[in-house]
């Protein structure tokens, strides 16, 4: 593989990975800010928002209504899995939600087998960004830039809310202290409830996006999570800051480590991992481990 | 005690009489289940006992088997079929212990998860691992002048090894060092205030888990005479997660119980439907939700007796 003349193609290609890891893994790190659990399940909301995509696809002809409709169906999945399975867990050790996310990646995955086949999918990308983009030397889908783009208005967005709004504020006085929060009024039993299936629509969100770039099958859920994992591990847990920093990382990582080393390229990102983790145990913007 | 002794042996004696009156299919299920059982009754030490909920038990797990596998196309004897394995399990668990149990919790899974990926992804791609395809053909191992290419010599080898892990997890349990062990899993702080190094009692706990997640490993290679990076992958550590929790976390034998319950039901369910994964994943649920005792926790609420 040619050095210089790819260095551009190939980061911005790391550049698209990565925002797309941002997708996927802030709302992982917003539900564990909030709730102290680890959603193992988190896989599992990009895969049914593919899956969702598809059908809403099928059914309207529209990827705009995919994109919009999708992670709110995905996000009622997570409001019911909150409702319905995780409230019962909250007087037991946090450990017990954890393994509880974890039988649901099973059950997601034979209803998806079950629903859909278990054939590879992808989703075709809209007909507006359908064609390639040349920008200098480099050659790139033009979806790709829309999702670099996407990506980055969705973290200012994200930022924006959870920084400068009366709801953002509400939110982080949950991360920092839920009792103390319930105590000053603030109803966390809906703030939970909302901050979960929000977490669990942004990983619909990202299965939309990321749906024309990467293949979908029914085990994708357990395999995407490990990037998400690693990205939180990197940025530190619940922060968001993290989360897009880390994202950006990794998906440098990912994608030169698959153009220059391509016979270890799997390793590079725990290379990466081991690396921070050895200098800051918490993450780049984790808060400091109890 | 004495009945305990005696209901063990009992056990033994059945399981390795088995072959006698079953056919190849059923003898093939005990096996796998005596194999996972092992397997999950390390990490359940691990975890029940410890107090360390690990999702990168598979590392060790894998370690074992590759191990074996490289080792026993070389040369079929014990110290490549089991003491290799074994020691290069303990050796991993050693460095990844040392870095892991710095932290607990959700941290403490996910860097063990982390870590065993890291593996998958190393063999994954590694050539003279077979990346993908992984080793087939490894012979079997060939121990005190017995070829366990005989299936009864393999069965009575297996058999001898679970017993051998179950009775050195269960001594390990009992002894000081497995109170001092629940005694941190209950107050960690109190522990350190006693005066117990709390760290180099879990690193041994993670140690000792890990030599016999290997030596379950080098069994399975030889079980199945190949091995594949899937060993690895995270899913096999939560595999034996559900064993455990299924069967009752804390009680060793419940994790054989769980393996059996979770082997049957894969094979048994695949046969009539489909669907056996809805039915592990919601069976798993039910017990996380209703029965966090497992199998153990509730035909002892049945009887009337408590751990």
């Amino acid at each position: 593989m040619p050095f210089i003349p790819d260095f551009f193609g190939q980061a911005l290609n790391g550049l698209a990975y990565g925002v797309l890891l941002f997708l996927l893994s802030v709302g992982l790190t917003l539900i564990f800010g909030m709730l102290d659990v680890v959603n193992l399940a988190h896989g599992s909301f990009y895969m049914l928002g593919v899956y969702a995509g598809l059908t809403l696809i099928a059914a309207t002809g529209s990827f705009w209504v995919a994109l919009l409709l999708a992670p709110l169906a995905v996000g009622l999945v997570g409001a019911l899995v909150e409702r319905g399975l995780l409230r019962p867990l909250y007087r037991r050790p946090t450990l017990d939600q954890v393994l509880l996310t974890f039988g649901l990646i099973y059950l997601f995955e034979d209803l998806v087998k079950w629903i859909w086949g278990g054939r590879i999918r992808s989703i075709p990308p809209p007909a507006l960004f359908a064609g390639s983009v040349t920008l200098g030397d480099a050659t790139l889908p033009s979806y790709r830039l829309f999702v670099i783009a996407f990506g980055l208005v969705m973290a200012l967005a994200l930022w924006l809310l959870i920084e400068k709004t009366r709801l953002g504020a509400i939110i982080r006085a949950g991360v920092f202290d839920a009792e103390m929060a319930a105590g000053l009024g603030i109803n966390t039993d809906r703030m939970f409830t909302g901050v979960f299936a929000f977490g669990a629509a942004l990983g619909g969100l990202s299965g939309v996006i990321a749906g024309p770039i990467q293949s979908a099958y029914p085990s994708v859920g357990v395999t995407i999570l490990i990037p998400a994992l690693i990205v939180v591990v990197v940025g530190g847990l619940g922060s968001l800051k993290g989360s897009l920093v880390g994202s950006l990382i990794i998906g440098q990582a990912e994608t030169f480590g698959k153009a220059w080393l391509p016979g270890v390229s799997m390793l590079m990102i725990y290379v990466v991992m081991a690396l921070i983790v050895l200098l800051r145990p918490q993450g780049l913007f984790g808060r400091q481990l109890k | 005690m004495r009945l305990r002794a005696l209901g063990f042996v009992v056990v033994v004696a059945t399981v390795a009489a088995f072959p006698a009156a079953f056919g190849v299919y059923p003898v093939k299920l005990l096996q796998e289940i005596l194999i996972w059982g092992v397997f999950a009754m390390s990490l359940d030490f691990l975890m029940g006992y410890g107090g360390m909920v690990s999702f990168g038990h598979s590392a060790f797990f894998g370690i074992g088997a590759y191990v074996a596998a490289f080792a026993l196309q070389g040369s079929p004897g014990a110290l490549a079929g089991l003491a290799a394995p074994a020691l290069a399990a303990a050796a991993a668990a050693l460095v990844i212990g040392f870095f892991s149990i710095r932290v607990s919790g959700v941290y403490f899974i996910m860097l063990t998860l982390a870590f065993s990926q890291m593996f998958y992804a190393y063999a994954f791609q590694a050539a003279w691992l077979g990346a993908e395809d992984g080793i087939v053909g490894v012979p079997r191992v060939v121990v005190l002048g017995l070829d366990t290419a005989q299936p009864t010599a393999f069965h009575l080898y297996l058999v001898g090894l679970v017993t051998l892990a179950a009775l050195v997890l269960w001594r390990a349990v009992r002894s000081p060092f497995g109170h001092v062990l629940r005694g941190i899993h209950e107050n960690e702080a109190r522990m350190e205030a006693v005066g117990y190094p709390v760290s180099r009692y879990k690193l041994l706990a993670f140690v000792v888990a890990g030599t016999v997640a290997g030596v379950a490993g080098a069994l399975y290679t030889q079980f199945n005479g190949s091995i594949s990076p899937d060993a690895f992958f995270w899913t096999t550590s939560g595999e034996a997660l559900l064993m455990v929790i299924i069967g009752g976390t804390g009680t060793l034998g419940g994790a054989m119980l769980g393996s059996a319950a979770f082997i049957l039901l894969q094979s048994l369910v695949s046969s009539y439907t489909e669907r056996w994964m809805l039915i592990l994943g919601a069976t798993f649920i039910l017990f996380v939700l209703f029965a966090p005792g497992g199998l153990v926790g509730a035909l002892r609420g049945r009887v009337g007796l408590h751990a």
